[in-house]
């Protein structure tokens, strides 16, 4: 079987990238929160760790999921960056 | 340059419409399956946006935990409800404005502007400002 011939743009690994990336950023926010749950102790900040926790998680398989040139199934997407802002939601609560 | 389909490989066997709306390629916006490069690129600006809501949050979590108290009252405890209202507003709107861009794609229409790009530009100056006046002017308590 004959490889299709390589993508001058390298627009999947690009793309592929980017999803690892977001995870990362996302484990690194994730982390950060933990560590001032961790301190501080208080029922908001643990809720807001626990979400970017898991929007690390959710990122994580949505760029598992999508194939080579198609995104993920919109679920996944909506619930990326629907995490994010959850995890943003909680942050405004008072004690942080 | 060649526009390819997207049929290459096993993604190619998509076979019912249910299947095919799922992956937002039977929309219900109609047009037809773009070049995947654009799907990619969209997809990557998508995640752009989700990696500076994130960083947006990070630094919220920062200047409240890590940076000391400025003689200003409640200046950490502003900075950082500004940049996590501002990462919140950014991460609600990330997936429609990907929604709306694949629609536009798939038309092949111009693409619809962003209001959160001149948002994101606003606020960070002003914080950006705020900051300046704050270590110059506003010292640590």
């Amino acid at each position: 079987m004959s490889r299709p011939p390589r993508e001058p743009g390298l627009q999947p690994e690009r793309t592929r990238l980017a999803w690892r990336r977001t995870t990362l950023t996302q484990a690194v926010g994730a982390l950060l929160l933990l560590h001032t749950a961790a301190e501080a102790a208080s029922a908001p900040v643990w809720a807001a760790a626990c979400c970017a926790a898991l929007a690390t998680g959710v990122t994580f398989v949505a760029g598992r999921l999508r194939r080579e040139t198609a995104p993920p199934p919109r679920p996944a997407m909506v619930l990326t960056a629907g995490l994010t802002a959850a995890t943003a939601l909680l942050c405004l609560v008072p004690p942080l | 340059m060649t526009r390819r389909r997207r049929g290459a490989g096993p993604a190619a066997g998509r076979a019912g419409a249910g299947q095919a709306d799922e992956y937002g390629a039977g929309d219900a916006d109609g047009g037809v399956e773009p070049d995947y490069r654009f799907t990619l690129a969209n997809e990557r600006t998508f995640l752009a946006w989700v990696r500076t809501g994130v960083s947006l949050l990070a630094a919220a979590v920062a200047v409240r935990q890590l940076v000391p108290p400025f003689s200003v009252p409640y200046a950490r405890e502003i900075l950082a409800a500004v940049c996590a209202l501002l990462a919140f507003v950014i991460a609600v709107r990330a997936y429609p404005h990907w929604r709306r861009a694949q629609s536009a794609i798939r038309r092949g229409g111009p693409l619809p502007g962003s209001r959160l790009l001149p948002l994101l530009a606003a606020v960070l100056a002003a914080v950006a400002a705020f900051t300046t006046v704050l270590v110059w002017a506003g010292g640590t308590a």
